[in-house]
């Protein structure tokens, strides 16, 4: 069956997404207030330029909220049996999987534009460029392919994966440049090469502040094959346990 | 041409065979039940028939398609109503609908007049636009038969469709059911409701630890087994079973209420139970005879096994 006519499928995992998950009063209140408050408090508790703090911020945020809701989808559905009619209907897993990526990335995307608008209005102009519209287009869809593939265990228990979905994130928001540019992490920024947050970091440092440690295509290759990587390992993780989950 | 065409199909948890090497043919027009007891593989059988489980073994064919080759083909033909499936309760009935309706690929314009049809033909028109959060048990189940059948399906899944509803909602769904048979569909149908397969179905496969037992016409199958007319009767006073084992009675059972006597010469057996009435001081309130149902067949094939 056709490219064209599954991708318009999973639009339509997208918006039964968007309005099921995301546009409700408390999830986008709180995807607004987090980032917020983690502003504010970086803003009052530390005495590093903003220059310093909003690329961080950025990256933080953004990496927050599109992986907040993602993973929590499956074991829902699951849990709430609307999943069986979901993938007993004509549309392929990979696209399903899609649709639930496209909705976090929406998302995601709609709250770091929120957190841009803010930064602009602080530092005044400077901070838009393509490469950064690009690279957070990318980090967005790379992030959400994570969440992914951390709701792929097979359980109907949303909190379950919360759990983990925390157990991996939190680590990862602390090797990745947000708080510590890589260039002072000396022999421990090794292991900050492991996480995809780090060359989005990275990205924004470039943008807002000019100076980096990867190049700017660096930072965009990378994110790009952590897409497609995270994408496959969903897909197949999915695959694997679609069996279990009924 | 069959709708359906299953081959030796099988399927194991961890070692446990929940189906167990079945075989059979569905036409299109055909109303198919099947008919079992709890875990007998009912379940099993229809998610492998449509694309949920990968079976172990054999093959099942929905209209020209193996639905292990070209799953999105065959799921393109099939209506479905998953076991105790639920619609997504922070939609609105429409909504839930319009999602189905695009997941098959169907135009906008077309997508909206289908579902606002489905909607009238299941009483749920004026109720579109609230959220399925607010409808009761019954309306629920019907917004998820009325999903499956938004594709305008040419084979139609659905297990247990009317468990756990009041008698109003059952009569609807099963009218709506037969009527879309009617126009030629092919219609799978889970139950463990003997009342419901012999009214509704065309032909029964009895199921029975992931084996089918029987599989006929309900009529044909309720006249394979013999020596099951049986004489309902109630007494005034309560009277054991044990009490009226008369010669020619092969089994009495207690029935609500009454009792039930299984016999092959119900007129022998009357006038004994009016004698045994009289002589006890007792009064017989209303006495039946009851030509074989399906229930015995079901009993009997199904206890036959756990012998
Ligand atoms: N995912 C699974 N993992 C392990 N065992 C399973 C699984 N699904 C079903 N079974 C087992 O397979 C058997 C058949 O189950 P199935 O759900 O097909 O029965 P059923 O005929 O639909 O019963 P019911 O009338 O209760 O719905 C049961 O013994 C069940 O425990
Ligand atoms: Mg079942």
């Amino acid at each position: 069956m056709n490219i064209i006519e599954q991708l318009r499928r999973s639009w339509a995992i997208t918006k039964k997404d968007l309005s099921v998950f995301y546009l409700k009063g408390p999830v986008v209140i709180s995807g607004l207030l987090i980032p917020s408050f983690l502003f504010i408090a970086f803003v009052f508790g530390r005495k590093f330029s903003l220059e310093f703090l909003i690329p961080g911020l950025l990256g933080m945020a953004l990496f927050v909220t599109v992986s907040s809701i993602g993973p929590v989808i499956a074991p829902w559905e699951t849990r709430m049996r609307t999943f069986e009619r979901l993938v007993s209907a004509p549309i392929a897993l990979w696209a399903i999987i899609l649709g639930d990526i496209m909705a976090s990335l929406l998302f995601g995307l709609f709250i770091t534009l929120f957190i841009v608008c803010v930064s602009v209005i602080l530092l005044g102009t400077g901070i838009l460029s393509l490469t950064l519209i690009v690279g957070t287009i990318l980090a967005a869809f790379c992030f959400s392919s994570l969440g992914l593939v951390i709701s792929a265990p097979p359980t109907d228990n949303p909190s379950n994966i919360m759990m983990l979905s925390s157990l991996i994130k939190f680590p990862l928001i602390f090797i990745s440049g947000v708080f510590v540019p890589i260039s002072e992490m000396g022999q421990w920024k090794i292991i900050s090469f492991i996480s995809p947050l780090t060359y989005y970091t990275d990205l924004a440092r470039y943008s807002v502040e000019g100076s980096n440690y990867f190049s700017p295509n660096v930072d965009l290759l990378v994110l790009f094959g952590f897409s497609i990587l995270f994408f496959v390992i969903a897909v197949k993780g999915h695959k694997k346990s679609l069996s279990k989950r009924f | 041409m069959y709708a359906i065409k299953v081959e030796d199909l099988t399927k194991q948890f961890n070692g446990f065979t929940a189906v167990d090497h079945i075989s059979f043919m569905v036409n299109y027009g055909e109303l198919f039940g099947l008919l079992g007891p709890n875990g007998a593989g009912k379940t099993t059988t229809i998610r492998m028939l449509t694309g949920i489980l990968k079976p172990t073994t054999g093959t099942a064919f929905i209209g020209e398609y193996d639905i292990q080759k070209k799953p999105l083909e065959a799921k393109q033909l099939m209506g479905i109503v998953p076991e105790m499936a639920n619609a997504y309760i922070d939609l609105s009935a429409i909504r839930n609908l319009l999602l189905i309706g695009e997941l098959y690929g169907i135009q906008k314009k077309k997508r909206i007049e289908k579902a606002e049809n489905l909607l009238r033909l299941f009483g749920l028109y004026e109720k579109r636009y609230q959220k399925v959060r607010t409808f009761s048990r019954g309306m629920k189940q019907r917004i998820i038969v009325a999903m499956g059948l938004m594709n305008d399906p040419q084979l139609l899944f659905l297990d247990e469709p009317t468990s756990g509803l009041d008698v109003e909602s059952v009569r609807l769904i099963r009218e709506l059911i037969t009527e879309f048979n009617d126009k030629g569909i092919a219609v799978i149908l889970t139950t463990h409701n003997i009342e419901e397969a012999n009214q509704l179905c065309d032909r029964v496969a009895i199921m029975n630890h992931g084996k089918i037992v029987a599989i006929d016409r309900p009529e044909k199958l309720k006249r394979t087994i013999q020596s099951t007319t049986s004489i309902e009767v109630a007494f005034d006073k309560k009277v054991e079973p044990g009490e009226i084992i008369f010669k020619g009675v092969s089994e009495v059972k207690k029935v609500g209420d009454k009792l039930r006597l299984y016999t092959e010469k119900p007129e022998e057996i009357i006038p004994v139970l009016v004698k045994y009435a009289g002589s006890s001081g007792n009064k017989i309130i209303s006495l039946n005879t009851l030509a074989p149902n399906l229930e015995d067949v079901f009993l009997k094939l199904t206890k036959k096994r756990e012998e």
